[in-house]
């Protein structure tokens, strides 16, 4: 009797340890946003010379987002983000259905060696020297298509759509055959109804590849008008270009926003993001179950 | 059942063009509707992947004339340029810098999700449970630039972490992405702020897949928290980890190149320069195009073999093969 009241104190101890340590988890995972958050909307002046951890804005100031909005490259990134986003995921989502579909149908002839070609790639690729080359061969550079097409499908995507079409009976199939549906109407007015949460698990997927996407863009995009958000933002945080930023007049004044700037571009860039998380996560979850699975 | 069977004969007697026809008249929408995937894998995969040619040519490129004319017309130099990066200072440097980055990586990256799995499945209050990974996992969505961004600027000589770290040590705060030995440390520990809660999901799913009359019966025995994840959860999950740890010596030296190219700079290049970020420093800064190429190829075949490497492992020891 001592010894279990014993264990059940010890155990009472490791749950409390344990909800400790995971709360300093979240705390470091939160933290730096929550900095970011705050410095966004402080005082220029006082969080220039800020060197410690805080828990409040220093001041108030919306004067970073002022800067921040007056600066035309951000609403450039936003307006080609969108527009890249739109065409991208409607091209994405088409290819990666029409893809997933047919690797799922068995009993076709090409079945096999296409899907072997289209898994080859996950494992072996040109590098980019080769990609580079082949897309200024195609002569896309510099168009928003430079910054679809190379992406257009990805493979991790087009094997859990097949995952998904798997799932369902073949009877399903066969039955729709013999009511004399084409192949067509069987893909879009049946299946695709059928695994909507693998398109939304997918559609996510592809939704946050193509926001947070940069690298394509830095070395197919010379003209700044068609910058994505990412690659303005790349300026803005690691290159420390903000001196086009502000009309500030002193060199003093300048140093100060283009500090508080990073700060609130970095706001407005993952806001969207981070709003709509939280609603999204169990379908992000399902997907990484999903995938991590069937690989 | 014996018209089957005939039925069956029958099919084998078709020659492959017949059978092949018979496909394509039967299932023609099917082809036509993967013909655009198809061409993307023909563009964006065949076609690069051709490209490794001029890994052992002398390619230049002359704007009048077509990349292919521009394969075609240049000369072959067999190993030349495969044969420079082995014997050059830099092959020695890049392959080191891979190894440690992505052996660091491994060993603070794959411990901590499994922990934190296990240390979750342990909360027994559900909204906390959930709220710990909304937020574990938020970090998995933020843009690379942005992590980056943060990580650059927190680490600056005016920068939160840094200063608290000279506090600590009481040496006068640095710009720490500027000195070469803290660059691996920065990398690692931003990458696993970054992925732990995500990578953890899958645990998390292997644990809830256990037994529970396991946890019960270590109960009846006297088997305290602890005991019980150490008796049960563990084991319990083994097969997962050890999955996951083949897949991920199977990536080992498939170091991406994107942070690496946001984080660094000619101070940290001595321990931040690895494979993919030379290649890409080479042919697309420096042009050396069929150099750049070489290195390409190599780090490509290598990162081939370990993974195929590590499905043979994984496929001897359980069902779970990636093909």
């Amino acid at each position: 009797m001592k010894k279990k009241s014993l264990q059940s104190k010890s155990d009472t101890l490791v749950g409390i340890i344990n909800a400790f340590i995971l709360f300093s988890a979240m705390l470091i995972c939160v933290y730096p946003m929550i900095y970011v958050l705050f410095a966004s909307v402080s005082e220029p002046s006082q969080i220039i010379r800020n060197t410690d951890f805080i828990i409040k804005p220093l001041g108030f100031s919306m004067e970073s987002y002022k800067s921040v909005l007056a600066y035309p490259m951000i609403g450039t990134g936003y307006k080609n983000t969108l527009i890249i986003m739109v065409i991208h995921m409607a091209l994405s989502m088409l290819l990666t259905i029409a893809g997933g579909y047919f690797m799922s149908q068995k009993n076709l002839m090409w079945q096999k060696p296409i899907t072997i070609i289209i898994v080859a790639s996950m494992f072996f690729s040109g590098g980019i020297i080769p990609m580079y080359l082949t897309v200024r061969a195609i002569g896309i550079t510099d168009t928003y298509l430079a910054l679809v097409l190379p992406s257009a499908v990805n493979t991790f995507n087009l094997i859990l759509m097949r995952t998904g079409f798997d799932g369902l009976p073949p009877s399903l199939h066969e039955s729709a055959k013999i009511d004399g549906a084409g192949h067509m109407t069987v893909l879009f007015k049946i299946c695709v109804p059928l695994i909507k949460p693998t398109l939304a698990v997918i559609a996510l997927y592809y939704a946050v590849q193509i926001w947070n996407s940069w690298f394509y863009a830095s070395i197919f995009i010379d003209n700044r008008k068609l910058y994505p958000l990412q690659l303005v933002l790349r300026e803005i945080l690691i290159s420390n270009d903000t001196s086009s930023m502000t009309t500030a007049a002193s060199m003093e004044d300048k140093e100060m926003i283009s500090e508080t700037i990073k700060y609130s571009s970095i706001i407005i860039s993952t806001l969207p993001i981070l709003c709509a998380y939280p609603f999204l996560q169990k379908y992000f979850v399902k997907g990484a179950l999903v995938g991590a699975v069937k690989g | 059942m014996k018209q089957k069977a005939l039925f069956e004969n029958n099919k084998k007697q078709l020659s492959f063009g017949a059978r092949a026809k018979k496909d394509m008249m039967s299932n023609w929408p099917l082809y036509l509707i993967v013909l655009p995937v198809l061409a993307y894998y023909l563009f964006f995969f065949i076609f690069p992947a051709s490209g490794l040619v001029i890994a052992f040519k002398d390619f230049t490129i002359k704007p009048k004339y077509s990349y292919l004319h521009n394969i075609v017309a240049s000369d072959w130099v067999g190993l030349k340029y495969f044969k420079e990066f082995f014997g050059s200072v830099y092959f020695g440097r890049v392959l080191k810098n891979t190894i440690i980055i992505s052996l660091s990586t491994l060993a603070a990256g794959f411990p901590i999700p499994i922990l934190l799995a296990i240390m979750i499945n342990e909360v027994k209050s559900n909204p906390y449970k959930r709220l710990v990974q909304t937020v574990t996992y938020l970090p998995h969505f933020i843009s690379l630039v942005v992590v980056c961004g943060m990580v650059k600027t927190f680490t600056s000589d005016t920068g939160i972490l840094s200063v608290f770290l000279s506090k600590m040590t009481g040496a006068s705060p640095e710009t720490m992405l500027n000195n070469k030995s803290l660059f691996v440390p920065i990398y690692v520990l931003s990458e696993v702020w970054q992925q732990a809660g995500w990578d953890s999901i899958i645990y998390l799913a292997a644990i809830t897949a256990i037994d529970q009359d396991q946890y019960e019966a270590a109960r009846i025995d006297g088997a305290g928290k602890l005991r019980q994840i150490w008796y049960v959860t563990l084991p319990g999950i083994v097969p997962t980890i050890t999955i996951m740890l083949i897949l991920a010596v199977g990536k080992m030296l498939n170091v991406g190149y994107e942070k690496i190219i946001l984080l660094y700079n000619p101070m940290t290049k001595p321990t931040a320069e690895v494979i993919s970020t030379y290649t890409y420093q080479r042919g697309l800064i420096e042009r050396d195009w069929s150099y750049a190429t070489a290195v390409g190829f190599f780090n490509s075949i290598i990162n081939f073999g370990l993974v195929i490497t590590a499905n043979i492992i994984s496929r001897k020891i359980s069902d779970t093969s990636l093909w």
